[in-house]
């Protein structure tokens, strides 16, 4: 990432931010404490395994949370100025679709199935601009021809059902465009689709983000999609951001016990066929998460004894990389945000 | 479309050539027969009798007495009634508009007010409102429409005197009158609230069952993450998916419309299909009978023929062809 870049105000800024889920009456944090920015025109990865809270990550910057179930605690969601999370439903759906919008991992469902793509895609036309009828059919064979599909005039009048995997996903991209957003979500978005047509759609958001200059939060379990894509990377885990680096370093020089045992897990081309290295054990549920220490000591191959008594906080250790670790002392200037 | 719908029709000759066997046998294998049930044995000579069923041919063999209804049937002579001494057909269009009038006004009660409870308490489940429309609807199921029918008389027409207990029309109106139809209109509204009432519960749990599942969709998901209004979301995306499954609910409606009310008919003393199904049964006139039975049959077939045409437009998944 370029020097000139970092002096820019942040275009999304996330601080302390607590998303809890209710289980019994009581809550429990699948989103824990968590702080990050993102530039204009960045592309940040949030890598981790199932269930780490990536997802609730991105629901609760859209305020799309299950409703009386998932809940924003404490912590506050700025965008631009604006924190999103003192927002109204009706201001908040100004925002939705035109500054920040998102696409989904399953684009089989993600499409309603009873109308058409153009009545989909002039559906956020509508919501967030003054346009005619005609204009916004034209401006939708735009943007369908714009995602690279060859026969956008025909598509306008298909249904979801028509097409593939990879052509829905193009039309929920072409959809997250349309009113040239200033941040894309895009939450895991290559996970249902082949391997060939996720390195297209994939090269579609790379060209797509150049053009329009936005940024793009992109929320993967994918490594590879993360070296492909990413200016900055945040490495999560049990809710919380346990690694933080520019995605150069990370893949270099991983600090974290557990970024070193998820770039371990790839398989390699040159090696031998053999048992594919993996973590031991699972994250532990909502409801066992320990409430000291660290939340990967039970599963970590370095593990201390202090590792269960001392939370560790997420601070910077070099230049741009910061780690939640007690394995690493802090040769700058303690950064870190305090819970 | 069209091919679908003459291949459907062409389908339904077989169904119900096996639907009159049926039909033709459980009239023979109810005890006694026309004349039984007609004359007063005390006071009748018995060789009178014998002689009548031989001309009627009950003594024929069944077979026999199958084929000559049967292409009689299909000849559009549906028999005489014993009772009414006059062609079935005459007696059946003479009930039919009462009971197409009862079940129009019962449909158009359940589907409206389906249609209002169950989109409310589909968009506000678990609330004060959601719960007092289930209970609502709890009693609806859970009341036969016999004791419904009995207490809506007692109360509404006896005690309070707001609607008439019988009939179907005010017979010292002159037909046609504007105050002909009011009458009629007025005579229909009790068993149309009672009728309605049963299906009205079950249609709105379906539908609020419907939308809340629906609520939870992804493609909800992704229209709200494109910003549109809550109010929209329901209205549109919800409810152009859940009114796929009331079609179903619609086909077997069709069928309904006539059949639908032999209980409800009866206790209102409403002159309509159903309550002659009924006297028909007690007084053995097969011909009436079959030819009632054939209709509803007829009409069942033809009812899910119209909603699986309906499947197709409401959902663009189903394609006919």
């Amino acid at each position: 990432m370029s020097n000139l870049v970092h002096k820019e105000a942040s275009l999304l800024e996330v601080k302390n931010l607590e998303t809890a889920f209710s289980i019994d009456g009581a809550y429990y944090n699948a989103v824990d404490k968590v702080s990050f920015s993102i530039k204009p025109g960045q592309i940040v990865g949030v890598v981790g395994e199932s269930g780490c809270g990536k997802s609730v990550l991105s629901l609760s910057i859209m305020q799309l949370l299950p409703k009386g179930n998932g809940e924003i605690r404490s912590g506050e969601i700025t965008f631009e100025g604006v924190q999103l999370n003192q927002l109204s439903d009706t201001e908040m759906n100004r925002i939705r679709g035109r500054d920040i919008s998102m696409i989904f991992q399953e684009p089989m469902t993600s499409l309603n199935p009873v109308f058409t793509i153009g009545y989909q895609l002039q559906e956020v036309l509508f919501n967030h601009m003054k346009i005619s009828k005609g204009d916004a059919r034209q401006k939708s064979i735009a943007l369908l021809k714009s995602v690279g599909i060859s026969r956008p005039e025909k598509l306008v009048d298909e249904y979801p059902h028509q097409l593939s995997g990879g052509m829905r996903q193009r039309v929920m991209i072409a959809m997250a465009i349309a009113c040239q957003p200033k941040l894309l979500i895009a939450d895991e978005p290559t996970t249902a689709l082949d391997v060939t047509v996720q390195a297209q759609i994939l090269e579609l958001l790379k060209t797509i983000q150049e053009v329009n200059d936005m940024s793009i939060i992109l929320i993967t379990h994918d490594l590879g999609v993360i070296a492909e894509m990413c200016d900055e990377v945040l490495v999560m885990y049990a809710g919380r951001i346990i690694e933080r680096s520019d995605a150069e370093s990370l893949f270099y020089k991983p600090m974290h016990p557990y970024t070193e045992l998820l770039l371990g897990a790839i398989p390699k081309m040159d090696e031998e066929a053999g048992m594919l290295s993996s973590i031991e054990g699972m994250v532990p549920s909502l409801k066992n998460m320990p409430e000291t220490g660290c939340r990967f000591a039970l599963r970590c191959p370095k593990v201390k004894p202090e590792c269960s008594a001392v939370t560790p906080l997420l601070e910077e250790v070099e230049e741009g990389h910061s780690v939640s670790c007690i394995l690493y002392e802090t040769s700058m200037p303690r950064k870190g945000v305090k819970p | 479309m069209l091919k679908y719908t003459i291949r459907r029709i062409l389908g339904m000759i077989p169904m119900l050539f096996l639907i009159s066997i049926v039909v033709f046998s459980l009239a023979k294998l109810m005890p006694g027969d026309s004349l039984s049930g007609e004359i007063d044995p005390a006071n009748t000579d018995p060789q009178y009798i014998a002689e009548m069923r031989d001309k009627l041919g009950y003594n024929d063999p069944v077979h026999e007495q199958y084929l000559r209804w049967i292409s009689n049937f299909m000849q559009g002579d549906f028999g005489k009634s014993t009772r009414y001494k006059i062609p079935a057909s005459e007696i059946i269009a003479e009930r039919m508009p009462n009971t197409i009038f009862l079940g129009l006004m019962s449909l158009l009660i359940t589907y409206v007010f389906a249609f209002l409870m169950g989109s409310y308490a589909g968009r506000k489940p678990y609330t004060l409102g959601d719960n007092f429309i289930s209970a609502f609807n709890y009693i609806g199921l859970a009341l036969p429409s016999f004791i419904a029918g009995v207490f809506a008389i007692y109360i509404f027409a006896f005690n309070l005197g707001w609607f008439p207990s019988n009939g179907s029309v005010d017979i010292s109106l002159e037909q046609g009158t504007l105050s002909y139809w009011i009458s009629r209109f007025h005579h229909v509204l009790l068993p149309a609230i009672v009728l309605g009432a049963l299906s009205t519960a079950s249609y709105t749990q379906f539908l609020r069952n419907d939308i809340i599942e629906n609520t939870r969709k992804d493609y909800v998901r992704t229209a709200r993450a494109k910003g549109t209004p809550e109010h929209k979301i329901y209205r549109s995306h919800i409810m152009r998916n859940s009114i796929i499954p009331v079609v179903t609910f619609l086909g077997i409606d069709i069928g309904l419309l006539v059949s639908g009310a032999i209980i409800t008919e009866t206790i209102f003393t409403y002159p309509g299909i159903g309550q002659l199904f009924l006297s028909s049964v007690t007084q053995r006139d097969y011909p009436v009978l079959m030819a009632i039975t054939m209709l509803l049959s007829f009409l069942t077939l033809f009812g899910n023929l119209i909603a699986d045409i309906l499947y197709g437009i409401v959902d663009p998944r189903i394609r006919l062809d």
